[in-house]
């Protein structure tokens, strides 16, 4: 029943921060629903993004994880149900609720054509303000997103993972009291998203409010005091990773492979609670996996791996292993 | 004044880019307004009574607006939009996307006026006019001008697939209308349906403003050919706003 001691102590430090949680919700999403013709993206969705927490939007694609977001946002209008951003309802008040939030979308959307200091600038002033009050800030952002030095840099030479945090940035310019992010580490390697992740838990450190989507339930489990699991435009599950572990699946895993997998099986079922073959993979759920292991040293041809069940097993158990495109 | 920002940030970058994007706006109608007023110029002698070059100065101007204003609504617009995301980063701020459209339109437009002012300075260099005073009225006929295909621009974008398509538009639009519109010569010299067809475009009337106030005459219906202008141009707009507003926010 151990579980990874980091992990364990993020989340103390994070359920240490409670003191928000008598605020009212930055955003309060009841009945929502939103179709393309016949079928539902977002079909009768509930959700409350409690102040200064970090919630999670995780689903696989198309699960309707970034129309949920845009309707929030006041960008498309929903066939049903009511949204409530900071205090305004939505889309009627999106001009005044946007003005409080910032966001990062899925989508690099940098100005190719400006330094990373006029990015900053001219983004700013979509949001009103102006220079002397952007100025003002841009150096603190630009050491947020460990770019100090960097404001005169074309945004065409800053590698991926610069460019992801000079876009989380921009969306802090306006001091936003909800951050939005789309996939915020899609597509970056892993130093990248450990340096992003380190900027978004200083966010969360200072009391802002994340609601951020995720494929990657690593990220989810790292950073996120509250998960929603949305599957066919449903929420499904929502919990704090630990909860959402506990209460869908057992707590140790061994994954089995080789060839001599398809002999080995039976006698795997007599010594889990719940076996699963996806491929060449066997996965054994179990609460002791000592059975499993000393029966696996006895055939050498297999090989295996023994970890603490996470995330991505509840994730796959709730939604099925099957490709979504 | 929602708009402005957007406005804003498109001079921004054109600011920085600025000394090729005039010689290119420059260049192309200079050298066809001299190269065919002063080459084809020497074998007509006048047309409608005034040096070729005099008459072709009116249409270059046109001509120029109208490219300028296109130019920047088609391809540029469409790098914004499509490409660079420029757009959707915006509606992420306070800002809606007429703010974003508006200001899109009239940065065209003020492109397309740097263009035309470009082509009246010339014109006014080689005193290519007859009455210094009556010029001036160019001003808000070249603003009208490139209101108009700005908005048309606008529309053109937003069905737009890719840059390939914007093609259609120039071979099936533009080049039949700078043909039949009076650029080169008078729209009487056209068979009568062609004639009939070029009072429809709203080049023409840009032109039916523009060749008197060079020539020294007022022009003859002068609100009307402003109320085309700036229904072709506001339709346009209009459209655009609707179907990028399906496009992008559905």
């Amino acid at each position: 029943m151990r579980g990874p001691p980091a992990i364990e102590s993020a989340h103390a430090g994070l359920l240490g921060s409670g003191s928000h949680a008598s605020m009212t919700a930055p955003l309060t999403i009841a009945h929502l629903t939103k179709r393309y013709g016949d079928q539902a993206v977002v079909d009768d969705i509930d959700l409350t993004i409690a102040a200064g927490q970090c919630h999670g939007l995780l689903g696989p694609n198309g699960a309707g994880k970034t129309t949920t977001l845009r309707l929030a946002l006041g960008l498309i209008e929903a066939d049903a149900g009511d949204i409530r951003l900071l205090g305004q309802a939505m889309p009627a008040g999106a001009r005044a609720a946007r003005a409080r939030v910032g966001v990062v979308p899925q989508v690099d959307s940098l100005d190719p054509d400006f330094t990373v200091r006029e990015n900053l600038l001219t983004y700013g002033r979509y949001f009103g303000l102006d220079r002397a009050e952007v100025e003002v800030r841009v150096p603190d952002l630009l050491d947020f997103a460990g770019l100090a030095g960097k404001g005169d840099a074309s945004v065409a030479s800053l590698s991926g993972g610069m460019k992801r945090r000079l876009t989380l940035a921009r969306a802090l310019i306006n001091d936003p009291d909800l951050v939005i992010l789309d996939e915020p580490t899609t597509g970056l390697d892993p130093q990248a998203r450990h340096l992003v992740w380190q900027g978004l838990r200083r966010l969360i450190g200072k009391g802002k409010t994340l609601l951020l989507t995720t494929h990657f339930m690593d990220e989810a489990e790292r950073l996120c005091d509250r998960i929603s699991i949305i599957d066919r435009g449903r929420i499904i599950v929502e919990g704090s990773p630990r909860e959402l572990i506990r209460a869908h699946i057992e707590p140790q895993v061994v994954e089995v492979y080789g060839d001599a997998l398809a002999d080995w099986r039976v006698c795997a079922l007599d010594l889990c609670q719940r076996c699963e073959q996806v491929g060449e993979t066997l996965f054994c759920y179990t609460t002791d996996p000592e059975p499993v292991i000393a029966e696996l040293d006895r055939h050498p041809t297999l090989r295996y791996l023994h970890r603490p069940a996470n995330l991505e097993d509840v994730f796959l158990k709730l939604t099925g292993r099957d490709l979504r495109d | 004044m929602n708009w402005f920002p957007v406005w804003q940030r498109n001079f921004l970058v054109w600011k920085k880019l600025a000394a090729p994007s005039i010689l290119g706006n420059l260049a192309d109608p200079l050298l066809y307004m001299l190269g065919l007023g002063y080459g084809l110029g020497q074998f007509l002698g006048k047309v409608e009574g005034v040096p070729y070059l005099h008459f072709l100065a009116a249409g270059s101007l046109a001509y120029s607006v109208m490219n300028s204003a296109t130019f920047e609504t088609l391809y540029s617009a469409f790098s914004r939009m499509h490409v660079q995301k420029t757009w959707d980063a915006i509606l992420n701020t306070p800002l809606s996307l007429t703010d974003v459209l508006v200001g899109e339109w009239l940065w065209a437009a003020t492109k397309s006026l740097l263009s035309g002012l470009a082509i009246l300075a010339v014109i006014w260099g080689l005193g290519l006019y007859a009455d210094f005073a009556l010029t001036l009225w160019l001003l808000p006929v070249i603003v009208l001008t490139g209101l108009c295909f700005a908005g048309l621009g606008l529309m053109v974008n937003s069905v737009a697939p890719n840059y390939d398509f914007f093609m259609y538009y120039f071979s099936l639009a533009i080049t039949p209308m700078v043909l039949l519109s009076g650029v080169f010569y008078p729209t009487d010299a056209l068979p009568d349906w062609l004639a009939g067809l070029a009072t429809a475009l709203p080049l023409t009337h840009a032109i039916d403003l523009a060749r008197p106030l060079i020539l020294g005459q007022l022009p003859t219906l002068p609100l009307l050919h402003g109320a085309v202008l700036l229904a072709y141009g506001g339709a346009g707009f209009a459209a655009g706003l609707a179907l990028t507003r399906r496009r992008l926010l559905r």
